[in-house]
């Protein structure tokens, strides 16, 4: 085939791929169609990868054969991996497998950029690299790409426990932030300037990289569900950068989108919690455990633990219950309980709802995912906006594995550093009954007055046991 | 600046002004599988992992250019395969047969008495 129209054709087959992209995106905000949008933005994913296939293959000299190799060798391994983590991981730990998924991408954009600057250093495209045109979406490719990169590993080991989740304070911790950001600024500059030098451009990989880990781990796990959309968001902008730096319109497109996308999800969910995104990645509270705790322990009251049969009789015999999910639900996969009992309430007439936090579980949307896994009625879930005037209707609250987005002190307590954040009014219902395994603290490491409330009983119990119990004891009722 | 480069940046700003177009409608319920969702889209810097190992040569670039399509690919494959899991999870009602087979393929729950 002439090469011109071949070009013509793959092109055309890019804009058809991008096309897919955005229709796709556009689908998957209704859940009636957002799985045909999903499915339709990988049926574009496919085209532009055969389609580049395409153009390998015909074009001038064909794929060599080692080409050949290392691409089928890659598409097996990374592949075969993604497949079987996709296909394994628990609906609980799939956060972590979003955060890892999203650091490849950003090591791969990286490694375009680093690779395309070695090969013309070496040759007879020295002069590109001392035109901004070129230096700078490369430069920005390989910051971006590797702050990512080494960023949502961090998370992802965070949420997976391999690292713990509360804020690891280094000390000089902020000063070796600041002075790996000033390398990398000076490295950059210093290649804008005209200058051709490897070893520079490894200083400022080096850079990157140390970045993301400083960046990431001075911050808790509450606050990782925005970090991650926040890395997501910067993949984007580093694929879109890889774009510039080898001339594909398709990655610009690609990747502008998903930098867009990351950006307004970074904004929603900081604004759920009332943080701002700059007070996030300039290390939040979660640290202030021992002040914190101390102050809400003065103030705390006694606590009124029940049994499981009694609370069975609040449940069964309430017009109206709420069930408040949180984390602990979804670590102790518990899904499938709290279904079974809501459906053997409702069964009895109760009218049964689900409150879900906007930060529910670990990122915006997880507990819908997780509940709609146990098959529960998708009109059952209610925004926190629409069933916070609810509460003072309902007869029993039922907080399972929830807590800092119930705790009072966000309404009443401007010394807490939770005050201010957006929670779930369960305290207005007439009674509350929360499930937790013990006294321990939230994520945001305070104690949570709603437990010492007279008209709170706590029920001492893993989720899904606590849950179970319940089930039988309602049937008993 | 050259005309490609003028392109490019047109295409790029206006794919920016898309994205949120497009994004800032969706409920916070499908938040995470639009995450899950973008991050698959990301995952098209595979065409450029293809475009940089079909050209190289040195050894180094060809060890680079592996580990990019790997990474590449294990984003594009994942990313599709866990937003489709947690998708195919929205429905309206749960029918008896659909509520059946979520029962049966789910090994993690404990076995729920049929009587809800």
């Amino acid at each position: 085939m002439n090469p011109q129209t071949l070009d013509t054709i793959v092109r055309l087959i890019y804009l058809l791929a991008a096309a897919g992209f955005v229709i796709g995106l556009h689908q998957m905000n209704s859940p009636a169609t957002a799985r045909n949008g999903n499915l339709l933005s990988a049926a574009g994913m496919a085209l532009a990868i055969v389609a580049t296939l395409l153009l390998l293959v015909t074009g001038e000299g064909g794929l060599s054969t080692t080409a050949l190799l290392i691409i089928g060798l890659g598409v097996v391994i990374g592949g075969g991996l993604g497949l079987y983590m996709a296909r394994t991981v628990k609906m609980t730990a799939m956060p972590q497998l979003v955060s890892l998924f999203n650091a490849v991408g950003g090591g791969a954009a990286a490694l375009i950029a680093i690779d395309d600057y070695i090969r013309l250093s070496g040759g007879a495209g020295i002069e590109e690299l001392r035109s901004l045109q070129v230096t700078i979406p490369t430069v920005l490719d390989v910051i971006i790409g590797c702050v990512t990169f080494s960023g949502s590993l961090i998370a992802s080991g965070k949420l997976q426990g391999l690292i713990p989740g509360k804020p690891i304070v280094v000390p000089g911790g902020r000063i070796i932030t600041f002075g790996v950001a000033a390398i990398a600024a000076l490295g950059a500059l210093y290649l804008f300037a005209g200058n051709v030098s490897v070893p520079v451009l490894f200083l400022i990989i080096a850079a990157g990289l140390i970045f993301g880990v400083t960046m990431v781990l001075p911050i808790g796990g509450a606050d990782m569900p925005v970090v991650i959309s926040l890395l997501n968001s910067f993949t984007g902008t580093a694929v879109a950068m890889a774009g510039f730096v080898i001339d594909s319109n398709v990655l610009i497109i690609a990747g502008a989108l998903v930098g867009a996308s990351g950006a307004i999800l970074t904004k929603l969910m900081a604004d759920a919690m009332n943080r701002s995104v700059v007070n996030i990645i300039a290390g939040g509270f979660g640290g202030g455990e021992g002040t914190v705790g101390a102050v809400g322990a003065a103030g705390g009251g006694s606590v009124r633990e029940v049994s499981p049969d009694d609370v069975a009789i609040q449940l069964a015999y309430a017009n109206k219950v709420i069930v408040v999910p949180g984390y602990g639900l979804a670590v102790a996969q518990a899904q499938h309980q709290v279904r079974e009992l809501a459906e053997l309430l409702e069964s009895r007439g109760v009218n049964v709802e689900y409150a879900i936090h906007p930060v529910a579980g670990r990122m915006p949307g997880h507990m819908n995912v997780l509940l709609a896994e146990a098959n529960v009625p998708y009109p059952q879930l209610r925004e926190m906006e629409e069933i916070n005037p609810e509460f003072p209707r309902a007869d029993v609250a039922l907080v399972v594995g929830a807590n800092d987005v119930t705790n009072p002190a966000a309404r009443s307590n401007p010394a807490s550093p939770i005050y201010g954040m957006p929670i779930l009014d369960v305290d207005q219902a007439k009674s509350v009954v929360v499930i937790k395994r013990s006294m321990g603290r939230g994520y945001a490491g305070i104690d949570n007055e709603l437990y010492t409330n007279p008209k709170t009983g706590m029920l001492f119990a893993d989720a899904k046991e606590g849950l179970a119990s319940l089930v039988s004891a309602v049937k008993a009722v | 600046m050259s005309q490609e480069a003028l392109a490019a940046i047109t295409v790029f700003v206006l794919a920016i002004l898309v994205g949120f177009e497009v994004i800032s409608k969706v409920p916070a319920t499908l938040h995470t599988p639009l995450m899950s969702g973008a991050n698959s889209i990301h995952g098209i810097v595979l065409v450029g992992s293809m475009l940089i190992a079909a050209s190289a040569t040195e050894p180094l670039s060809q060890v680079l250019s592996l580990i990019a399509v790997a990474f590449a690919t294990m984003n594009v494959v994942g990313g599709y395969v866990v937003t489709d899991r947690m998708l195919q999870m929205f429905r309206k009602k749960p029918t008896a047969s659909a509520a059946k087979t979520a029962a049966a393929t789910d090994a993690t729950a404990s076995a729920p008495k049929a009587e809800g």
